[in-house]
């Protein structure tokens, strides 16, 4: 168990690599209670989101969920975290666990009057169930990626999110916090291994999903983090003139895939060098599928097309590697 | 996995390092204790054959998903050989951390420096008050 944020989590049960590999092959559940929900709810509430948070508000029906930003007024970012449409004046937040606090008092520092924003994080627990055979070995039927449901499990009532952070297919399972126990025993009966934030990290990295805090942050924007998909630039929410402008005139660097074509593990804080400039790595690990040293680093934009040679220095050692197309690792068709 | 063991014919370094010597050469690994701490191996930066490793310094790293270690020589001398089949499948070390998973063989050029190495029987006591 290793201190995350406040909370005793798990890095791993097993070991990551078999964590990982049953979440690619079977599936994987992962206790994710720490993540802070927060909700906003009233007649403005859907003006104050679409004014504070980067992506399109109105494309979100009751029943839907979406990937957005919460913005700095220069188009950093505060947090990446989805929002789900709970009815027509009311939207869950859920953020992540070591921004639960930056990103609350930025909403209530925008709140408009009429909506009202609150911390529920305290009444939720959380567990990402993930891999082929998820809804299978929860009974589940399959469901569009990006909606939720109310349903019952071995009795438990939960909020089933079509939503993952591991590129597989699975959901997340929201319930009320006294029964969070009941509910993991009860997905653990049903044959799903127990994994840990380890092995949550590598998943997420072989399909190049950022983590706050070592690829994305407030210093960063979001257009130089790839993530200008989230970004309705045609809106007016915080930053967006910044991002315009970034976007116009092209990012000076950008978050790219690579991985290593000598042997060696990248990570994070690596010095990066390419021909005329430098970067660093930002998240890096061994890909448990593809058996090479994988990563994420901001590298500048005339040096990041597919293809190009980096030369990441290993405490000393330089090693080769190569950008490539996003996601690092897929599943064979 | 290998199960816990602390053979006796073997010397220790508090660093969770070992040695089997055997005249003027020596070959070294990491414990059972060490490998159980890093999780599974996957990857095993040797020294170069020919370099000199000293007492008590780095002489390459092992890594596990989450973790760097570096490796620290229980005694001086020179690399003779570096173990392949660890270079190539680094769990090797995890699977049998005293036999096929031993990381170098070296040359001693300061072999009275083994009297300050650990006994098994010392090495235990240590991994005990550590604990």
């Amino acid at each position: 168990m290793v201190p995350f944020a406040g909370w005793e989590m798990p890095v791993q049960y097993e070991g990551v690599i078999p964590e990982h590999r049953a979440v690619r092959t079977d599936a994987g559940v992962f206790d994710v209670s720490h993540m802070g929900e927060i909700e906003v709810e009233g007649p403005t509430a859907r003006d104050f989101l679409q004014g504070t948070l980067s992506n399109d508000i109105d494309k979100l029906q009751p029943g839907q969920a979406q990937y957005t930003l919460l913005t700095t007024d220069d188009g950093g970012i505060i947090d990446d975290l989805i929002v789900y449409r709970l009815d027509e004046h009311r939207y869950l937040l859920v953020v992540n666990a070591s921004n639960r606090e930056p990103a609350f008092r930025r909403l209530q520092e925008r709140e408009l009057r009429g909506s009202d924003v609150r911390d529920v994080s305290d009444d939720y627990a959380l567990l990402a169930v993930q891999g082929p055979r998820a809804l299978e070995r929860l009974g589940l039927s399959p469901g569009k990626a990006f909606t939720f449901e109310h349903a019952r499990i071995d009795g438990i009532e939960v909020m089933v999110n079509r939503t993952g952070y591991t590129g597989e297919e699975g959901v997340e399972l929201a319930c009320m916090d006294d029964e969070a126990v009941t509910l993991w025993d009860a997905v653990i009966a049903r044959g799903v291994t127990p994994a840990g934030l380890g092995a949550r990290d590598t998943l997420r990295l072989e399909v190049c999903y950022p983590l706050h805090g070592n690829d994305i942050g407030p210093g960063w924007d979001a257009i130089s983090s790839g993530l200008g998909w989230a970004c309705a630039l045609g809106t007016d929410f915080a930053g967006a003139e910044r991002l315009r402008e970034v976007k116009a005139r092209g990012p000076e660097q950008k978050l790219v895939p690579f991985t290593m074509t000598e042997k060696a593990i990248p990570r994070q804080g690596m010095p990066v060098s390419v021909p005329g400039g430098g970067g660093q790595v930002t998240s890096g690990s061994l890909s448990p599928m593809l058996e090479v040293g994988i990563g994420l680093a901001y590298v500048p934009a005339a040096q990041s097309t597919a293809g190009t040679e980096l030369v990441i220095d290993v405490r000393g050692r330089p090693r080769t590697a190569e950008i490539v197309k996003k996601p690092i690792y897929k599943k064979e068709p | 996995m290998a199960t816990e063991s602390y053979p006796d014919n073997l010397l220790y370094h508090p660093e969770h390092d070992w040695a089997r010597i055997d005249g003027d050469e020596a070959v070294l690994g990491i414990t059972w204790h060490a490998q159980d701490a890093l999780g599974e191996l996957v990857h095993y930066e040797p020294p170069n054959v020919g370099a000199t490793v000293g007492k008590d310094t780095s002489y390459g790293e092992v890594e596990s998903v989450k973790a760097v270690s570096d490796l620290i020589s229980p005694l001086t001398g020179e690399v003779l050989e570096v173990n392949q089949k660890v270079v190539d499948a680094p769990e090797t070390a995890n699977e049998d951390p005293y036999g096929d998973g031993w990381l170098i063989r070296v040359r001693l050029t300061s072999p009275e420096e083994r009297e300050q190495l650990l006994s098994a029987a010392d090495y235990k006591n240590l991994l005990e008050t550590e604990a």
